[in-house]
């Protein structure tokens, strides 16, 4: 569905990403490891337009998309939840998710998509006049996650959706990714530092080092791969 | 009190202009970050139009007078997103201080266009009274028509504009972009054509406000937008800049200043007390009046 060919990223003299290529098949969850700096959140920035690429070539259902405007990525159904949530914080969490359907149409289909989140998140519903800038960090993220739904992704993003989240609400958030992922068929892209619970949920992974794949594979195998395990996985 | 109540109503029909003014100098700055100060130009056009198109119409009727005042704000739309698209938009990775001698650069550009004597000509032309003109005479009050549309104008345009910014898709477009410009790309919204809309309606007002400003005042002549359009910038600095309703209230504010020192016998300075107040406020309240980090901006 999403296949990435040596693409490279800089920022300046500095390259952050140089020469990555991978590929997420249509309805899997692929995960994106690798440590700070590693070149995870500029990969994703890329892949829904924020930055433009130096090199490379990004084809998105057999479409070259890599110098695509991202409202127009966004429009071919590749929705992205940027890291630190980024929510509207002034905004309440009704027009938090209208925003996500900015570009939706159909009232009906909006109205359902949202019932359909309500449904996932009821957390959302009983904070539906509330301003995003209010909420608890998981509520953060379940509102973020929410509005990238709102845009009826085909493909999602999520860039570290356990980062400063109360560890019980993590594995929340990460049973409605599984689920998102089988209910809806949204393929997932997932960039974790929490490597354990990526690869727990993943069929394949690919680990970045300073802006290279060092080691890719099944999720299975990477979780016993002992140089991973000494890097990531505490030994 | 009857001096007073004739001055509240001066202050009042002033304020009333500051603050349309002033709205656009503060939804610019909340999603572009940045003073457009080729604003108060636009305010300035937005009267010349009003004069040139106003003396194709007949005078002292309400349908001349609306249609004039629209045709101003069209016009000034249009010219607002002409410059922003022209002279802004291919600036907007560059350093902020280029787009703002940029902004100066366009104001320059404007005023001197229209003194060209093809143009406008730098002489002071009257306006014409597009609009029926009454006076009435109230226990010795003054009422002029006039003022009355100014204040009438100006409260039908900021509750619209209130409307459009918080109860359309479009307007909270643009508080989206103004939170945070790179969730509101990754949620499918075009930047640029929330940045058009913005400059569109801000123009709009600062059109509106040439008009009723001619219209009060009389006389249209290129330089006319400098001071309004200082003042005006003050009023959203006192508001709050990048705030709505701190627009609103800052415009009132040194309108009212303006006008009661004007009538007293400091009336030479009314200027320099306006601006010493802005200091004054700014001093214990730098953020402006409103201006909290979580108020709306826009």
């Amino acid at each position: 569905m999403l296949t990435v060919t040596d693409l490279s990223v800089s920022y300046g003299a500095i390259n952050a990403v140089a020469g990555i290529s991978f590929e997420v098949p249509q309805g899997g969850i692929v995960t994106l490891l690798g440590g700070n700096g590693a070149g995870k959140t500029t990969t994703l920035h890329t892949l829904s337009g924020l930055l433009k690429p130096k090199g490379g070539k990004i084809t998105f259902c057999g479409e070259d998309i890599t110098r695509l405007p991202s409202h127009q990525i966004v429009a071919r159904g590749l929705c992205h939840v940027p890291e630190g949530r980024m929510v509207f914080a002034n905004l309440s969490v009704a027009e938090n998710l209208a925003m996500g359907a900015f570009l939706q149409t159909d009232k009906a289909a909006i109205a359902e998509t949202r019932e359909h989140i309500f449904t996932l998140f009821p957390r959302l519903k009983e904070r539906i006049k509330q301003t995003a800038g209010t909420l608890s960090g998981g509520e953060q993220q379940m509102l973020a996650i929410g509005r990238a739904l709102m845009g009826r992704p085909k493909f999602l993003m999520l860039d570290e959706p356990s980062l400063g989240i109360a560890p019980r609400l993590i594995t929340t958030i990460f049973e409605k990714i599984v689920e998102i992922n089988r209910a809806q068929g949204i393929t997932i892209l997932l960039v974790e530092q929490n490597a354990n619970l990526a690869l727990e949920i993943s069929s394949h992974g690919y680990v970045l080092e300073t802006g290279r794949i060092a080691c890719s594979g099944p999720s299975e195998k990477l979780r016993t791969t002992p140089q991973l395990k000494a890097a990531y996985l505490g030994g | 009190m009857t001096e007073f109540l004739q001055q509240l109503l001066n202050a009042l029909s002033l304020g009333a202009i500051y603050a349309l003014i002033a709205l656009g100098y503060t939804m610019v700055y909340g999603v572009l970050r940045f003073i457009n100060f080729a604003h108060s130009d636009v305010f300035m056009v937005g009267a010349v139009a009003g004069c040139l198109i106003g003396k194709h119409l007949p005078t002292g009727t309400w349908w001349g007078g609306l249609t004039c005042l629209l045709a101003a704000m069209i016009v000034c739309s249009a010219l607002g997103m002409f410059i922003e698209r022209f002279a802004y938009r291919p600036l907007r990775s560059s350093p902020r201080l280029n787009v703002l001698i940029t902004a100066i650069g366009v104001s320059l550009l404007l005023e001197y266009t229209f003194q060209n004597e093809h143009v406008f000509g730098a002489a002071p032309r009257s306006f014409p009274q597009v609009f029926p003109q009454v006076v009435w005479q109230l226990r010795g009050l003054t009422l002029s028509s006039n003022q009355l549309l100014v204040i009438g104008v100006a409260l039908v345009l900021m509750v619209a504009l209130q409307f459009i910014v918080f109860r359309t898709k479009i307007g909270t477009a643009m508080r989206a972009v103004a939170l945070n410009p790179r969730a509101a790309q990754l949620v499918g919204i075009n930047p640029d054509v929330v940045v058009s809309f913005t400059f569109a309606l801000g123009s709009a007002l600062a059109g509106a406000g040439g008009i009723l400003y001619a219209l009060n005042y009389q006389s249209v002549e290129p330089l006319m937008g400098v001071m309004p359009g200082l003042k005006a910038f003050v009023a959203a600095v006192i508001g709050g800049i990048g705030n709505i309703p701190g627009a609103a209230l800052g415009g009132l504010l040194i309108g009212t200043i303006e006008t009661f020192v004007g009538g007293s016998q400091l009336s030479t300075y009314k200027d320099a007390i306006a601006f010493a107040l802005l200091i004054l406020i700014l001093l214990f309240r730098p953020a402006g009046l409103l201006g909290r980090s979580h108020v709306e901006k826009v």
